[in-house]
């Protein structure tokens, strides 16, 4: 984990020394807590005065963008107004952060047969793929899987729980 | 015919256990023989006819043993018990029988078994009486003798023996059941067979999901996976040594083949896209699945050895599920293809697909009947119910009344359904169920734990 955490942190200066200075590359990047979080407060508790949140991994995407998940209607994989701009968002993000590799999650509700599900989940997963793809993500970077209604988030039996469930959620590789 | 054939097939293949034995040598008994098993006897046919006719009722006392014996699996007076409960449960669980109560059996002697005190037995309202006796034999294994005798005609119907290890002891109560049940009831056998199934446990958002087996009555359960993965619906093979499932270990939802006897799997679909919803050809040569390819859902077909998939359907639409015909020529599946989930036929090439369902709501989860005669499903309206139709989508009948029933897979005979049920709410579970294909005889089937995905495995030899 330290060794994927150091690679972050070069690219991540890599970045900020490529866009914003003339520094030569072979220098060495600042340390950790040096580095600005790009960011307002971290919203990790661990209680660790200074544990800033590492810019590009995955507490720094989902305190970043607006949402990590797009939410779908009944049996359909259709990206709604809302989603856009959440995508939206999460592109704003992926673009700083061009070597971080993300899955989106395609979800489904357990009103659905087991095997339909999975297809829709997939069908759900890569719809927000195409979009982000689209805003310029390179899908190299985006993996899919599907979980059809195997991991719901809402356990009730009734609609708002089935509307939470029916869900893309992006998750940021580490 | 199709069973002899399946009887070829076994033959091919060294099997772990010996295949139980049927002994030519039989005691007569001194009861009339009846007209050749086939041959219509008169009231003895059991009517199967939309569950109209009344279960008949049947006596089947404790089978007396030859000599007590002390055996692996117990002495052979208390497996004269227990087997008779064994063949009491399988009768009355299908519905079409209703045993004596046990406060009206009789012990029954050995020299009984084949001289049947008709005077008494005809007192208790039994049609039918179920006599026979365990043996220990000199090398370890068990005789266990099986008559079935008219008690108003005073004749014997059939009698079979059977020779296990004493570690299949209940096999033998199955066969002597399916032999009662095959002679009244015109049916094949059902009752000598297992079912894979998925055993679940745990809170509704992250259950843990263990591929199981057990015998159709639920005894002898054992966890094949340990649940570090989730498992979905696991098949079997038509030879009955492996089970094809789908597991997403290493997060990568993939399709291996588990071979039962060595505890050993392989991957089956190389690659990194989607693959599910195996299923085994009635040959045994191929496995349909579906596979995901940048959000489209498609059924394949693969070696079942492995190597390149051939595609059978290109609709832009979800295409999944599919089931083979139990001659193998053609394939049921389900497709969104139209707006919502139908059922369509296709030749097992892929050409002439065509839809067989246009009822109201949803169809899903399409599974043909080893007899051929009808294809289950499941029906998604208000609720998810169990249902069969015809071939051609004719003769629709929806058999099951919970809130969500799905996925349907037949005992071998094309008798029974068993399927999943699952209740609402965030302490929602799932439990197998099975019902007769005429929509009688709905009951729960024992798990130790939740269970969903059940695949009714051939009847063994």
């Amino acid at each position: 984990m330290a060794k994927l955490k150091t690679t972050l942190i070069a690219a991540t200066a890599l970045v900020a020394v490529a866009g914003c200075s003339k520094k030569r590359p072979a220098e060495l990047p600042p340390p950790p807590s040096e580095t600005p979080p790009p960011a307002p407060a971290p919203v990790d508790n661990s209680g660790q005065v200074g544990n800033t949140v590492v810019p590009g991994s995955a507490a720094d995407f989902k305190q970043s963008v607006s949402s990590d998940t797009v939410h779908f209607d009944t049996d359909k994989s259709d990206i709604d107004p809302q989603a856009q701009q959440i995508l939206d968002s999460q592109a704003q993000w992926l673009a700083k952060y061009p070597n971080v590799r993300i899955t989106i999650e395609g979800h489904c509700d357990e009103r659905g047969t087991r095997e339909y599900n999975l297809a829709l989940g997939d069908r759900r997963a890569n719809a927000a793929k195409n979009y982000l793809a689209e805003r310029g993500v390179d899908p190299s970077r985006i993996n899919t899987i599907s979980y059809g209604k195997e991991r719901p988030i809402a356990l009730g039996s009734d609609e708002a729980s089935w509307a939470q469930n029916r869900r893309a959620v992006t998750v940021v590789i580490e | 015919m199709r069973f002899a054939t399946l009887w070829k097939l076994v033959a091919a293949f060294t099997f772990a256990a010996p295949a139980m034995a049927q002994t030519a040598t039989m005691p007569p008994s001194q009861a009339a023989q009846a007209t050749a098993p086939g041959q219509n006897n008169g009231p003895l046919q059991v009517e199967i006819t939309g569950g109209a006719g009344a279960p008949t009722p049947i006596a089947i006392p404790p089978m007396p043993t030859t000599q007590t014996v002390n055996t692996a699996a117990g002495s052979t007076d208390v497996l004269g018990q227990k087997l008779a409960g064994v063949i009491t449960d399988d009768l009355r669980n299908s519905g079409l029988f209703s045993p004596v109560a046990a406060n009206r059996l009789r012990a029954v002697t050995v020299p009984e078994v084949t001289a049947p005190a008709f005077d008494y037995w005809s007192t208790t309202g039994a049609q039918v009486l179920v006599e026979g006796y365990v043996r220990a034999n000199g090398d370890g294994s068990l005789t266990v003798g099986c008559y079935l005798y008219d008690v108003y005609a005073r004749t014997e119907l059939t009698g079979q023996g059977f020779v296990v290890q004493p570690a299949d002891w209940r096999r033998a109560g199955h066969k002597c059941a399916d032999t009662v049940y095959t002679r009244l009831t015109g049916e094949g056998p059902y009752f000598d067979s297992r079912v894979v199934y998925v055993s679940e446990t745990g809170p509704k958002a992250h259950r843990i999901k263990r591929l199981a087996i057990m015998d159709q009555d639920g005894a002898n359960h054992r966890f094949l996976t340990n649940g570090q993965s989730i498992v979905l619906t696991p098949r079997f093979a038509p030879n009955r040594q492996s089970i094809v499932y789908m597991s997403y270990a290493d997060k990568q939802p993939s399709i291996y083949v588990y071979d039962i006897g060595s505890g050993r799997q392989r991957l089956l679909v190389r690659g990194d896209r989607l693959t599910f919803a195996p299923r085994f050809s009635p040959d045994g040569r191929y496995v349909l699945f579906s596979m995901a390819v940048g959000g489209n859902t498609d059924i394949y077909r693969i070696s079942a050895s492995g190597g390149a998939p051939q595609r059978l359907t290109t609709s832009p639409g979800i295409d999944t599920g599919g089931s083979y015909s139990p001659d193998g020529s053609r394939i049921v599946f389900e497709s969104d293809r139209s707006g919502a989930q139908q059922i369509y036929v296709m030749n097992a090439d892929g050409s002439n697909q065509h839809r067989i369902s246009f009822g109201g709501g949803r169809y899903a989860t399409p599974v043909w009947s080893p007899k051929g005669d009808l294809i289950a499903f499941t029906h998604i309206g208000g609720t998810f119910q169990i249902g069969v139709m015809s071939p051609d989508g004719s003769n629709e009948k929806l058999l099951t009344h919970g809130w969500q029933d799905e996925g349907p897979t037949w005992s071998p005979n094309g008798r029974v359904i068993m399927f999943f049920r699952t209740t609402q709410g965030g302490r929602g579970t799932s439990d197998l169920w099975s019902v007769d294909k005429t929509g009688v005889a709905e009951r729960r089937i024992p798990t130790p734990l939740d269970g969903s995905d059940p695949a009714w495995g051939p009847l063994r030899p």
